[in-house]
């Protein structure tokens, strides 16, 4: 349960990305540093959905403050915002870059929408499924010069802090950081709500501004992109006493891989 | 001249496998571009003589910074310790481990210094004088090769994929005590709960056993856990999104699509399909082993070996037999 420690509202920003349906079949486009967007369907990365529930529920909880949506993508990210809006955030901003950018472009571009903001809580999903980096949002935070607590499961609210469980290797830990902060969200407790058809309705009303982001040049180069090595399928046995006697001598002296 | 640094991790005061990895690629990127392979460490007293051992990973110094606050990872107290060492020097480029540690402190460092990250890399060559680097991307549904046009190059490399040289290359251990004032830190640990010493997470282990459906209670993970324990130290156990959506095992150990991705030694998936995000997240293992009743399932298409049959039966016979063989050891 969200404790709101004494906080009556606190706005909360988070940051998306539009990428490919987990789903999708990927394939490398004629220029080989790009992937043929033809008939991909685009989604809003499954974990920043996880950030988007997160965000919503802390609304609910204090009963005011508003949800943001912040992107950094092309044009096209205007129908994942309007998604995200159709889920229940409350205004949604696109800094428009139409050339690649890399993590920390992505970041510097964001740092320099997020300064002035007011916003308490700015999350990021864990990572993208797509490039899957998980760096924008730590780079944010040091730009920024405020605490991050990444892999985040769920989290609740104390004196100007807020106090975050990470699910670690075999437990768990809990981090508490003072606000302004940013977190990046797993899943843990934040399974996605679907938009309603009153959600997706009210979204189309809701604010979407559109602004160019501050592009910096890359310093990453993708030089290409290739499909990996398709894999063999092996040697499959039946079961018997046998066969695991023989796997297992395989695993030993084929694959030493005991 | 130019170092390439490896940052080294070390947990409970012990310098891990991992270290050595990560030691090993930065020593091999050193040669192929004519410098030499340094490494840099943070934790409790007494660390020093731990980090000798790196000489054989092929470092020729090592920067160890001790302290009692450093014992246990705080970003906020590694950041400026790791910011301080790159400025003391002039180093061309920076490897950590895409570990959770790596994962969380590569792109703090990466801002600080105003210079990109490379995360997750699997790959690596120089051409020209110039690494090149290769990670997976959409999952390991592609492969992105790509250059850092910066100084120096970060990376974090994703463990268990790279060889572990064997060098033999006299070391410098130079300690030192940095100022740590845990009263400036805008984030604190304030409690781990159900910790398990020794425990590794599904992304760096060695060994993975996986779970899925086909265990049809969690009441049965038993049996894997037992292989696991069969198997040796340096063993996870992960679980299909199935089993994680229906609360049977926790989402830290998802592997797929939208949980880890992992690339371990060997890769056992136990009563898992395959669905195409899960096989996106460990295709790129060494060695991957599958035990399902169904011979039909996706997951053999992958798989190195495989059996088909009731894993209650097939698991436990697996785990009486390693550990025979382990005896005999």
């Amino acid at each position: 349960m969200l404790n709101n420690g004494g906080i009556d509202s606190l706005n909360v920003i988070v940051c998306i990305k539009r990428v490919p349906d987990t789903e999708a079949h990927i394939r490398i486009n004629e220029t080989g540093t790009d992937i043929d967007n033809g008939g991909v369907k685009y989604i809003i990365s499954p974990y920043d959905e996880f950030a988007i529930e997160a965000g919503l529920r802390v609304k609910e909880k204090m009963e005011g403050g508003e949800v943001s949506l912040l992107t950094v993508a092309t044009s096209e990210a205007q129908e994942t915002l309007r998604n995200g809006l159709a889920m229940g955030a409350d205004k949604a901003t696109l800094l428009r870059a139409d050339s690649y950018m890399d993590g920390l472009g992505t970041a510097k571009a964001l740092a320099a929408e997020l300064r002035d903001s007011d916003a308490q809580l700015i999350l990021f999903g864990v990572k993208a499924a797509g490039s899957d980096q998980q760096q924008v949002g730590p780079m944010v935070a040091t730009l920024l010069g405020i605490p991050c607590v990444t892999e985040v499961s769920s989290f609740e609210f104390g004196e100007g802090v807020v106090t975050c469980q990470r699910e670690i290797e075999g437990g768990i830990e809990v981090v508490e950081a003072d606000l302004p902060a940013v977190l990046t969200i797993t899943k843990g407790e934040y399974e996605p709500r679907y938009a309603s058809l009153k959600g997706i309705m009210a979204a189309k009303r809701k604010p979407l501004e559109e602004r160019e982001a501050e592009v910096s040049q890359p310093g990453l180069h993708i030089e290409r992109l290739s499909e990996p090595t398709t894999r063999e399928s092996g040697c499959v046995l039946e079961d018997s006493p046998d066969a695991v006697a023989e796997l297992v001598r395989l695993l030993r002296e084929e694959a030493n891989a005991l | 001249m130019a170092d390439v640094l490896a940052f080294v991790e070390q947990r409970e005061g012990q310098i891990g496998g991992g270290a050595r990895e990560v030691v090993s690629v930065a020593a091999q990127l050193a040669s192929e571009i004519g410098s030499s392979a340094s490494a840099l460490v943070l934790g409790g007293p007494g660390l020093a003589s731990a980090a000798e051992g790196l000489s054989t990973a092929g470092a020729t110094a090592v920067a160890v910074a001790e302290h009692e606050a450093l014992s246990e990872y705080n970003p906020e107290a590694y950041l400026p310790i790791v910011i301080n060492h790159l400025r003391s020097g002039n180093f061309r480029a920076l490897i950590f481990s895409a570990s959770s540690l790596g994962k969380d402190l590569a792109p703090r460092v990466a801002a600080e210094l105003d210079v990109p990250l490379g995360s997750d890399v699997t790959g690596m060559e120089v051409q020209d004088g110039v690494p090149l680097f290769t990670r997976p991307v959409y999952s390991g549904k592609a492969f992105a090769r790509f250059s850092i046009d910066a100084d120096p190059a970060i990376v974090t490399i994703r463990p268990n994929v790279f060889p572990v040289s064997d060098y033999n290359s006299e070391i410098e251990v130079s300690k030192f005590i940095p100022d740590v004032d845990p009263e400036a830190w805008c984030a604190r640990v304030i409690e781990r709960k159900g910790v398990t010493e020794g425990a590794i997470d599904v992304s760096e282990a060695a060994v993975v056993v996986s779970g899925g459906r086909g265990l049809k209670d969690p009441e049965n993970w038993g049996v894997l856990e037992e292989l696991r324990d069969a198997i040796g130290p340096d063993t996870a156990l992960g679980a299909s999104r199935a089993v994680v959506d229906a609360g049977w095992r926790p989402h830290s150990e998802q592997v797929g699509q939208t949980g880890k991705t992992v690339a371990p030694k060997l890769y056992i998936a136990v009563g898992i399909s395959g669905a195409v995000q899960h096989l996106a997240g460990m295709r790129t293992s060494q060695t991957i082993v599958a035990v399902n009743r169904d011979p039909d399932a996706p997951i053999f298409s992958m798989a190195d070996y495989g059996i088909v049959g009731d894993l209650f039966e097939v698991i436990p016979r697996m785990t009486e037999t390693i550990k025979a063989l382990k005896s005999e050891d």
